[in-house]
């Protein structure tokens, strides 16, 4: 038997309202299902399973607000003879914070008996009445303040310093929050999420910033040459290039694809994060995977895909979560260029402004040609300045040989 | 294909990609992404849902005479005859 | 801009009060030595030359029988100012003042106002001894039907007997012998003081202290020490101790989310053990520290003056406690 916890979706969630659960206890259940619709700070997320197997019975109730990491469901695994269920990395991440005999499998006996894990003995907290309804406002876990009041009680000003921290907390942190049934308002709520990540992004990571103008007449005759044959609903955004190029590029810097946690820890696969911004203010930033793995089409597939849902606000969990390097690209008629802000933990953001013609200095004479001014913010805990120069030159060559993207 | 119909399919498919704007409120001449906010990825979903209701093809290289309400139902008048 | 004028305590109750007989025929002051001795502290001294002996009035050693002569006066239709020499002797005409003053518009069905004002001294300070130090402002401020105001600065001790003697009720006076010395500058104009309402004497943002009477100034004193320490305390002035005004210093609280309640009288069942409730009922979610009270050592007063000092709150006592409460 394991429990099927509340992931987490960000640096930035530590709770989520159970929607609508999709499976029914007694369902069969296979990797990839949806098995829950939650809500977040960044709206109605699909919750996918990661494992095979039965659904047992509901731990939660649709409505109830759990922090992350806590049990939702359990499951019964596909073949009990396994000794220990396969998870996925987002929750072993939330699993490592919590007592063994969570995810331990337990004896039949055990299972038939109740269903519901008690809830832990929590100590009662002393806090004044004020500190208690601004932490409540806020969504602050009480138990991670130590008090400065009498008595060691928290007080606001105790508060407000967790408030300032919590921006900057890693993910999967569990919670003890106060079941709420405030249903949050998504637009304003990514407003505070982006606030929290981008602020905590500033304040911890030493951005390093470098720039480099590549010359985009070769990749834009390429993709003319493509789109001239293509169906107008085939057709290829540069933008598609721009992302195969980066995910290529990474290939001999791979020290910019990944994330910082207590040191660098350099991630496998090439999962790009895509900045979506939202008409209504604020962004999304799901995840392409194995980006340096897909064709072009193949990517142009995934944006047609992941745009329209993002900007319904319906992501699946997985997407927001596994992103190891981020791209923000601006379009056309935007600014010239974009310096971007590392989305914590990970390591680097590269930022593509507008696509437009200069003057250059093209085989010692002077041209007007397309170029884009191509931004990298690197994390100088993780990186120098060298291995972004590395890259971007890297990035420059693949876009001068769109043929071979 | 009539003006008046090529016009009302242009509000309708630009009131779905921009919801909260009013495409009734554009000038002829005005350029419809930047008065809407419409990024490339939505002006290309844009342009192939008009191609999906109304069946006209728009080569890219003619992408520069969809830019504003005028010369974009110019164009696709021209097309469609 | 209005001028402003040096006075004494003192001199600021006897202008109250000369006021008042000269802007109502109906007005007369009524108590002990009042009149040819010059009232016991000197507050009336020269009166009864100025308004002769129908308007200031010595009265026999009697205050069961002088204070219900006041009441009846007021009955009949006369403002009288019925002073009690100290509060100290306010326990004889007390049934006076609860069965007849502060009850006879309920016995009569509503048709008898009884608008009698009593004024009286208190407060410690003069090494008077136990029997003559008494804080009884608690005592009164318990009645229903009796209104009982604290005469706290200088500006109230001129400005506050006009509006008393307006009242249709009965109004009990506090003044405090220990300042009667005491000079201030208040404005020439600052015109009559509202009793119906507390008084914020100082803003500050970090911690509301709630107090009356001799507080006032004491608490202002230990502000002015604590803003040099970064500390930035507001001061409330109670003003009317029945009934309450709530509003103010439920808003100051609201706004500093800290209190401390101040005053000389015992600490038990005193009037900032209602302060103290009213702020748990109406502002519980506002507080960031518990209330706390510095009150009167709950002994006989003390007679030597070290002894008398320890057992009232002094301005360090009032520094301290700010302190222990914003920097645990």
């Amino acid at each position: 038997m394991t429990d099927f916890l509340m992931p987490s979706l960000g640096a930035d969630m530590e709770a989520g309202t159970l929607v609508q659960w999709k499976k029914k206890p007694g369902d069969q259940l296979t990797p990839g299902d949806i098995i829950a619709e939650v809500e977040t700070q960044k709206g109605l997320i699909e919750i996918e399973i990661f494992e095979a197997g039965i659904l047992e019975s509901y731990l939660i109730e649709e409505g109830d607000k759990v922090p992350v990491g806590s049990p939702m469901a359990r499951l019964r695994p596909e073949g009990s003879s396994k000794k220990t269920p396969e998870t996925h990395p987002i929750q072993e991440k939330s699993q490592a914070s919590k007592p063994l005999a969570a995810i331990s499998e337990k004896t039949p006996s055990e299972s038939s008996s109740s269903q519901k894990k008690t809830s832990e003995e929590i100590p009662r907290i002393k806090i004044s009445p004020l500190a208690r309804s601004i932490a409540e406002k806020n969504g602050i876990d009480l138990s991670s303040i130590t008090g400065s009041g009498e008595g060691g009680a928290i007080i606001k000003a105790d508060v407000e310093k967790a408030m300032v921290a919590k921006a900057g907390e890693p993910a999967g942190k569990e919670t003890r929050e106060a079941p709420s049934t405030a249903k949050t308002i998504p637009q304003e709520s990514i407003r505070t999420a982006v606030a929290a990540a981008m602020s905590r992004s500033n304040r911890e990571i030493p951005h390093y910033y470098l720039e480099k103008r590549i010359d985009m007449l070769a990749a834009m005759t390429w993709l003319q040459e493509v789109n001239r044959q293509r169906k107008i609903s085939e057709r290829l955004l540069p933008v598609v290039l721009f992302i195969k190029a980066v995910a290529k590029a990474l290939e001999s810097s791979p020290e910019l694809n990944g994330i910082w946690d207590n040191g660098l820890q350099i991630q496998n696969q090439v999962n790009i994060g895509f900045v979506i911004s939202l008409r209504a203010g604020g962004l999304l930033v799901p995840a392409i995977r194995d980006a340096d793995l897909k064709s072009p089409e193949e990517i142009m597939a995934v944006l047609n895909e992941l745009i329209p849902r993002a900007r319904a606000l319906k992501l699946r969990s997985s997407e927001l979560s596994d992103s190891t390097i981020t791209i923000t690209s601006l379009g056309e008629n935007g600014a010239d260029k974009v310096f971007g802000v590392i989305y914590p933990p990970q390591v680097a953001i590269v930022g593509f402004g507008s696509i437009i013609n200069e003057a250059v200095v093209h085989e010692g004479m002077l041209a007007i040609r397309p170029v884009v001014h191509v931004s990298l913010a690197g994390d100088h805990r993780a990186t120098d300045g060298l291995s972004g120069s590395r890259f971007l030159e890297a990035l420059n060559n693949n876009l001068q040989n769109p043929n071979a993207l | 294909m009539t003006r008046e119909h090529i016009q009302s399919t242009i509000f309708e498919l630009l009131k779905k990609t921009a919801p909260e704007t009013d495409p009734h409120s554009l000038r002829p001449d005005e350029n419809i992404r930047e008065a809407l906010n419409i990024d490339s990825f939505d002006a290309l979903q844009f342009l192939v849902a008009l191609n999906e209701k109304l069946g006209i093809d728009i080569p890219e290289e003619d992408y520069s005479k969809t830019t504003t309400l005028g010369s974009l139902t110019d164009y696709l008048e021209q097309r469609s005859r | 801009m209005s001028e402003l004028k040096k006075i004494t305590y003192r001199e600021a109750l006897k202008a109250g009060i000369r006021e008042a007989l000269l802007n109502d025929d109906r007005v007369f002051l009524m108590g002990e030595d009042v009149g040819r001795y010059g009232g016991a502290f000197a507050v009336s001294k020269s009166l009864l030359e100025e308004f002769g002996e129908d308007r200031i009035m010595d009265v026999p050693l009697s205050e069961s029988g002088f204070v219900g002569a006041g009441i009846g006066a007021s009955l009949a239709g006369m403002k009288p100012i019925v002073e009690v020499m100290t509060v100290n002797f306010g326990l004889l005409p007390m049934d006076q003042i609860v069965n007849n003053a502060a009850t006879l518009l309920h016995m009569s069905g509503g048709q008898l106002n009884v608008p009698v004002v009593i004024r009286m001294s208190c407060g410690i300070g003069k090494q008077l001894a136990a029997q003559h130090s008494h804080s009884w402002e608690p005592l009164f401020a318990h009645i229903p039907g009796l209104v009982v105001v604290s005469v706290g600065t200088h500006e109230d001790a001129r400005g506050m007997l006009h509006t008393a003697l307006e009242h249709p009720d009965p109004v009990i006076i506090f003044e405090y012998t220990s300042m009667l010395n005491l000079e201030a500058e208040i404005q020439i104009d600052a015109g009559h003081t509202d009793i119906s309402r507390a008084k914020v004497r100082r803003e500050g943002k970090d911690i509301s202290i709630i107090t009356y009477g001799i507080g006032v100034y004491k608490a202002l004193e230990a502000a002015k020490r604590l803003s040099e320490q970064g500390i930035d305390a507001e001061v409330i002035d109670l003003r009317v101790l029945r009934p309450l005004d709530e509003d103010c210093f439920i808003k100051s609280v609201s706004k500093t989310h800290r209190a401390l309640l101040v005053e000389e009288a015992w600490a038990s069942v005193n009037i900032s053990s209602e302060v103290s409730a009213r702020i748990m009922e109406n502002a519980f979610y506002e507080l960031d520290a518990p209330v706390k009270r510095l009150g009167g050592s709950e002994v006989p007063i003390p007679y030597p003056l070290h002894l008398e000092n320890a057992s009232v709150p002094q301005v360090e006592d009032i520094e301290n406690a700010v302190i222990k409460i914003l920097r645990p």
